[in-house]
């Protein structure tokens, strides 16, 4: 279960500062990485960048090497019909289950499909999975982002 | 104890100290040009020392005058009586070298033999060394002063703590020798994978030194740990560890048969009496390969010649808290980096990159510390960075009596944007107030 609907995260610390931003996606693209989803998290003076890339791995690495502190997390997610209530559904689940979210953030797929991130507590993350999948919900496979 | 001198009466002691240090002053004016000419300079010869007071008429030695003579220049013998070699990282310059005859190193070991002689070390003991092994000169010093002892050397050098953990447990490891933070770091690693401290290790003493230790770090390490304390300080300039070592009284005892200790003012360049606070100044009067006189530790310390109820006679020095060199004084409030230092290990773990910023706010002077966040402290989450920030912040506040504002920055940009390992920037100074 864990491994199978389990999609690595990337989150990047980021300095509020002019021109970083760009920084990082030029280190993405020289890499030849596509961006899949991202989010951005702020305070006054620093950011976390989160991002769901084609290619983990070389992201980080690519990342690394252009001095950015990154780090990597487990979140998963789910495929909605793009329509009202889909997002509902999904955290009515969660809510429950007593499981906090973290932190979520979405995307319009293919045709009429919306897919939602999710980050819970890591203690969480499978039991959430579980919960989402026995209710007869959508999990994304990996997959679908990585190829 | 180790030697009989260690509980010689002051006027045995002076004695010793008078014969050595008119051989050390002769073979440094035959054999080294810059002593040569720094006596000279300053008008005294050898023969003109009658007194060990006569101490305070001869040239100092700094770090710079290391550097200046690299790597060899200040050595007394050819180099092949010279059996080993050692240097400091040369972080902010030439790297420092220094160099050992056989006798000089039997001298380390007697030194360190007599450290470990501070908790009764000897033969049955493991002795598990986690100080650095190589160029610095904490690892082999101490794995040397063990085996002098007759302990049994478990020499891991540092890094690795769970494996470490692991081998102080199976190999029943009685005595720790290593940094103070390291030492706590291990605790934490310890507590982390579940040891019990009680039942799993055997520790009985830690032998402690290489960085400046904060009485609140000590006494943590004590009660985790289950151990005494002992202080070791040292510096590779006069030997390495073993230049001075703490009896169970507490004493910082320096093992001056060897190295004379003084106390100056460090502006003047006077002497002080015992008992007040100055700059800590040593002359090696037993070493053939380096000899250094009066070198100017930059360490702030003072002097106590009382006899000790441990039964040494040996003169005691104070821990030392930071060099005066990196002293700054921040709103009247003295802080010293390794504070800092200190506070961020405590709440990290590891001691992370950082710069410390001053400024004027007005009439006020204004201290920022910027931490950089690595992979080890970053966590995803604004609420979890943020609240680093005020745990840190609190810390500050409760070791440096003053309100640190912390800023989080990107590792290597504190490189990018100020040159290699500068760890401080006053701007107060670029504004004409005085430091």
């Amino acid at each position: 279960m864990t491994k199978k609907y389990t999609v690595k995260q990337l989150s990047v610390f980021l300095e509020n500062r002019k021109g970083r931003l760009l920084e990082v996606t030029e280190a993405i693209t020289g890499a030849e990485i596509n961006i899949r989803a991202l989010a951005m998290a702020e305070s006054a003076e620093f950011g976390i960048l989160r991002l769901v890339v084609n290619n983990p791995e070389k992201a980080r690495s690519a990342l690394s090497a252009g001095g950015f502190t990154v780090a990597e997390q487990d979140v998963f997610a789910v495929e909605v019909n793009d329509e009202p209530g889909g997002f509902h559904k999904v955290v009515k689940i969660l809510a429950g289950e007593d499981i906090n979210v973290e932190y979520t953030y979405a995307f319009v797929g293919e045709s009429s499909k919306a897919v939602l991130i999710f980050k819970v507590p890591e203690d969480e993350h499978v039991r959430a999975m579980t919960a989402l999948d026995n209710s007869g919900l959508k999990l994304v496979e990996p997959m679908f982002f990585y190829s | 104890m180790w030697n009989r001198i260690e509980s010689a009466s002051r006027e045995e002691m002076e004695a010793l100290q008078l014969r050595r240090l008119r051989e050390t002053a002769t073979r440094v004016c035959h054999l080294v040009p810059f002593y040569r000419e720094k006596f000279s300079k300053a008008g005294i010869k050898p023969q003109d020392i009658k007194d060990v007071k006569d101490l305070a008429r001869l040239p100092f030695t700094t770090k710079q005058d290391l550097r200046d003579h690299y790597p060899f220049g200040l050595f007394t013998t050819p180099m092949d009586q010279v059996v080993r070699i050692h240097s400091s990282s040369g972080t902010t310059g030439k790297p420092t070298v220094v160099g050992y005859t056989a006798n000089d190193m039997e001298v380390w070991k007697e030194c360190m033999a007599r450290t470990f002689k501070m908790a009764d070390v000897g033969p049955g003991d493991i002795v598990h060394n986690v100080y650095g092994y190589g160029l610095f000169t904490g690892g082999l010093g101490f794995h040397y002063g063990a085996e002098t002892v007759g302990a049994a050397v478990v020499p891991s050098s540092g890094g690795f703590t769970k494996r470490q953990l692991l081998l102080m447990k199976d190999f029943g490891a009685t005595v720790l020798a290593g940094t103070p933070s390291f030492a706590l770091h291990m605790a934490e690693v310890a507590r982390e994978e579940g040891y019990d401290f009680q039942k799993d290790f055997r520790l009985r003493v830690g032998f402690f030194g290489a960085e400046p230790a904060s009485e609140g770090l000590r006494a943590a390490l004590r009660e985790i740990w289950g151990i005494t304390y002992i202080e070791a300080y040292g510096l590779s300039e006069i030997i390495g560890p073993g230049v001075a070592a703490s009896c169970p009284h507490g004493r910082l005892h320096i093992m001056e048969d060897h190295f004379m200790p003084e106390i100056i003012d460090p502006e003047t360049l006077e002497v002080l009496p015992y008992g007040e606070e100055g700059e800590l100044v040593f002359t090696t009067v037993t070493k053939q390969a380096l000899p250094i006189i009066r070198y100017r530790t930059k360490d702030i310390t003072r002097l106590n010649i009382e006899p000790c109820q441990c039964g040494r006679t040996l003169i005691s020095m104070e821990s030392v808290k930071g060099r005066s060199d990196d002293m700054l004084i921040v709103n009247g409030v003295n802080v010293f980096p390794s504070q800092v230092e200190h506070v961020l290990t405590k709440v990290e773990g590891t001691t992370p990159n950082y710069v410390i910023v001053l400024d004027k706010k007005g009439v006020l002077d204004k201290l920022e510390v910027w931490v950089e966040v690595d992979e080890n402290t970053f966590a995803d989450g604004i609420g979890k960075l943020e609240a680093l920030k005020s745990q840190l912040h609190n810390e500050m506040l409760n070791e440096l009596y003053i309100n640190v504002k912390i800023k989080l920055v990107e590792p290597k940009t504190l490189e990018r944007s100020m040159g290699k390992a500068k760890r401080i920037i006053d701007r107060r100074e670029a504004e004409g107030m005085k430091k």
